[in-house]
């Protein structure tokens, strides 16, 4: 008997205080850390600077939509459009741009803008849809943004009847796509002003606030004079406008205006946000832990490249990862009860 | 059986014996060493506040907790690790406020619920209806077994809950605050089935917070406060302020402050307002005092307050604040004028559970200057001046970034309240300030209460607890089926006067100018 009692005392404290660690920061930290030991392991190349530069700079649009996503999950909805949003934006701004390219080669930095915001204003007018219809017909955000998938992705395959928009100017993508500045590349400079922004306005302003307000509990704060037809609207627009940028990167970086480049990101980005601790009942979440789930779902892909584990098989993991987190955050939930009493 | 020894009469009909009943919560004694016994052909009334553990003991008779420790004896025999459905097979079955039927199903197929009939591999739809009927034939209840549940009014739909209690042999009866939804009618409906019940020789449990149905029912009271039995007395024994003592562990004195009202100029004036569920009222509230609005529930007392708050639309009517006609604003425009509106349901209408207590103390008036300018949040100022908020209220514990659905009832309370001492407001409305509340922090929301009338607001204070409109009001209007029936003041706040009105009924007056509103439902 206390042969036993010694023997079992050591890993019950070390037990327990992984548990603490687990309540007060999450799953995310644990997966990280059993990812980035699988992966070196498997492969020589996989933590080095270089690779891991690689891996932020493909996060990147991960990233940016994950945000407008979060943003939307806060309030208790979904956004399943993002990714006909970067389609529509990429095919939009592509065909613009090459348009005005096409007629005078000479207006590079026209066609840049003129592409560059045809793609943002039509992207953010399907998230335009998306809040009248959430928040002023009541419609689920579910059906709302489905839809809204269905009519985006359509408009974009038939304006290009499937067929990438080629005849950018090269600068175009000289710049969004592969240049860099201080050795760091465009994309990721992008992404940080995203982040550091969205960070100052969830956090430190009023309308961030009520996103959170409304998800946590909308009557209670329509009580409290918050406008919450208004907000939610404003959410979805902002998705939107944000999986807009990340197609016009994205765009920048493939060189073509393509329909077919979008369809991976609703699973992924709210694969982040729930990964990062992002409550799917609204009113719960932190943008740096959905920023880290972003470039967590960016590692776990780089790592699966280099070991050699085949595409089709990468979607399976990310599904099972997807899951595995909603149950850990489940589990802590009620370990967060008992730690209250 | 009178003539019987009363001592044997007792152990010979004792169905259910509680002995040593403990249960424990994650860092809560919920029971502590309760005995509890219920005869046959008894009504046996747990009484006691919000938190005092009858929920509790009730789960644990319905096998829905195991307890922490104690025995539980069922005709003499011990049961061990009770289940529901185990508890079931006993006979014991509970009607809660919230009801566990399928609003889309119908009657009949909401009472086989888990006990469906199978011929072979279909259901037996002919069978199950036949049981159905002669289950609400014999309860005589005005239900037809093809109704579907969803359409039913709450006091039919507790009327098929009951008779769920019924489908198989019944020797225990748990009937869970039943009369808190029903009109008086539908009350005396469901006392008569409970005589009939009891006749039968069906033991009951009740629970309930309403003095006057305890002296109509009850032949033995078990007051439990904290977890333990305070006493069990005969019905008969007792008067209600030896019941409010035992309950709360005071005298009344102890309870309500004294209060000094200076009634001065109007702040609040309605005329003949209309609502979905108020008919055409009128009322006014003036600074230096407090004004009650009594009635049972779905009288239209809250949803006339709600209304002068903008919570709900007025269908007809004026309503004027500071003698200004704020007839359709939004609550946003009510708070910027300087009304305060405390919800009765804080779970769902009131906190954000999941954020600590600084969000939502802030919540209402993060407009302000003091917690945000252009736009941007004011985070340091909004910590320091929250926390002052809840210090001043006694928030236990103060930890300003606990999410609120940790703290007890009444410390979620004082988190609502600290909100109205954001800004200056000019008119409180509190709909159920005490709803949940243990009886410490309700006294010290009745200081605060009295305190705000001292310092000159005007005080609406709508309540379904009799006591605390008795004793803190100066007005009182009576509401009934969506009118006003009455409006008493000062000495004529009597609990005989208020609980006249409460029904409604007996003064010809009122019926006569209730019947041609209500043409058709």
């Amino acid at each position: 008997m206390p042969v036993e009692a010694v023997s079992s005392t050591i890993p019950r404290k070390v037990v327990s205080s992984v548990q603490r660690i687990f309540v007060k920061v999450g799953v995310l930290p644990f997966l990280l850390v059993i990812a980035i030991i699988i992966f070196t392991t498997l492969s020589d190349n996989y933590l080095t600077w270089r690779n891991m530069l690689n891996v932020s700079r493909q996060s990147t649009y991960l990233i940016i939509v994950a945000i407008g996503q979060m943003i939307v999950l806060l309030t208790g909805g979904f956004d399943l459009s993002v990714g006909s949003i970067i389609a529509l934006t990429s095919v939009v701004s592509a065909t613009v741009m090459s348009a005005v390219y096409g007629a005078n080669n000479d207006a590079v930095a026209l066609a840049i803008v003129l592409g560059v915001l045809a793609g943002l204003v039509v992207g953010s007018f399907v998230g335009v849809l998306n809040g009248a219809g959430v928040a002023l017909f009541d419609v689920s955000p579910f059906m709302m943004t489905l839809g809204m998938s269905s009519v985006a992705f359509g408009v974009s395959l038939f304006m290009t009847g499937g067929v990438p928009v080629y005849g950018l100017p090269p600068q175009y993508s000289d710049i969004f796509g592969f240049g860099d500045l201080l050795n760091v590349p465009t994309p990721i400079w992008v992404t940080l002003g995203i982040i550091l922004i969205s960070y100052l306005r969830l956090n430190w302003t009023k309308t961030g606030r009520y996103f959170y307000a409304v998800g946590g509990n909308i009557k209670a704060s329509a009580l409290s004079g918050i406008n919450t037809k208004y907000i939610l609207f404003h959410v979805y627009v902002l998705s939107a406008a944000l999986a807009a940028i990340a197609g016009l990167l994205l765009t920048a970086r493939l060189e073509t205006g393509e329909a077919n480049i979008g369809a991976s990101f609703p699973l992924e980005s709210i694969a982040a946000c729930v990964i990062g601790g992002v409550s799917l009942r609204g009113g719960v979440g932190r943008i740096e832990n959905v920023v880290l789930g972003a470039i967590f779902i960016g590692l776990v892909q780089n790592g699966m490249n280099l070991a050699r584990i085949e595409s089709y098989l990468q979607i399976v993991v990310l599904g099972i990862l997807l899951i595995v987190a909603v149950i850990a955050d489940q589990l802590r939930q009620r370990y967060v009860a008992v730690l209250h009493d | 059986m009178s003539q019987r020894p009363p001592q044997a009469a007792m152990e010979e009909n004792i169905i259910l014996h509680c002995q040593g009943i403990s249960k424990r919560f994650p860092g809560v004694l919920a029971l502590d060493q309760v005995d509890f016994d219920l005869r046959a052909g008894e009504v046996h009334v747990l009484f006691g506040e919000n938190g005092a553990g009858k929920s509790t003991l009730i789960g644990v008779i319905t096998g829905a907790y195991q307890p922490t420790s104690g025995r539980m004896l069922f005709r003499g025999q011990e049961i061990k690790n009770q289940s529901v459905h185990h508890a079931r097979s006993h006979g014991i079955s509970a009607v809660f406020q919230e009801f566990s039927l399928v609003p889309q199903l119908t009657v009949g197929e909401n009472l086989a619920l888990g006990a469906e009939r199978e011929n072979r591999w279909l259901l037996d739809k002919r069978a199950m209806q036949n049981e159905a009927s002669a289950i609400i034939q014999k309860l005589a209840f005005p239900l037809h077994p093809n109704q579907v549940v969803g359409h039913l009014s709450r006091a039919e739909q507790q009327m098929v809950e009951i008779a769920k209690a019924f489908r198989s042999e019944l020797s225990v009866l748990i009937l869970d605050e039943p009369t808190a939804s029903l009109t008086e009618k539908e009350t005396a409906r469901l006392f008569a089935l409970i005589k009939q019940v009891k006749a039968e020789g069906v033991g009951i449990i009740y629970t309930t917070h309403r003095m006057a149905e305890i002296k109509q029912i009850a032949d033995r009271i078990t007051v439990l406060r904290d977890g333990r039995v305070i006493a069990t007395v005969d019905a008969d024994a007792v008067d209600e302020n030896e019941l409010l003592r035992l309950m709360t562990g005071r005298v009344i004195e102890q309870v309500f402050p004294q209060i000094n009202y200076r009634p001065q100029e109007v702040v609040l004036e309605v005329n003949n307002l209309s609502t979905r569920d108020v008919d055409h009222v009128s009322f006014y509230v003036r600074r230096g005092e407090i004004v009650g609005f009594a009635g049972l529930v779905g009288s239209g007392k809250s949803s006339a307050a709600r209304a002068c708050f903008g919570a709900v639309h007025p269908r007809w009517g004026e309503i004027r604040f500071r003698g200004e006609d704020v007839t359709r604003s939004s609550p946003k425009e009510m708070l910027a004028r300087g009304a305060f509106y405390l919800p009765s349901d804080r779970r769902s209408e009131g906190l954000l559970m999941q954020r600590g207590a600084r969000e939502n103390i802030s919540l209402p008036a993060l407009d302000l200057s003091m917690f945000s300018r252009f736009g941007f949040l004011r985070r340091h100022a909004e910590s320091r001046h929250t926390r002052a908020l809840a210090k001043q209220l006694r928030l236990q514990p103060l930890d300003m970034e606990r999410p609120v659905e940790f703290f007890s009832g009444g410390n979620q309370q004082k988190v609502l309240l600290a909100r109205s001492l954001t800004r200056d407001f000019d008119l409180f409305i509190l709909d159920e300030p005490t709803i949940g509340v243990d009886m410490g922090a309700r006294v010290a929301i009745y200081e605060f209460i009295a305190q705000l009338c001292e310092q000159g607001a005007a005080v609406l204070l709508i309540s379904s607890d009799l006591p605390e409109v008795l004793h803190l009001a100066n007005r009182v209007y009576i509401f009934h089926r969506g009118r006003l029936k009455a409006e008493l003041q000062d000495a004529d706040i009597t609990e005989e006067n208020v609980l006249r009105h409460f029904f409604g009924g007996n003064d010809g007056h009122a019926t006569a100018q209730g019947a041609p509103a209500r043409p058709t439902t």
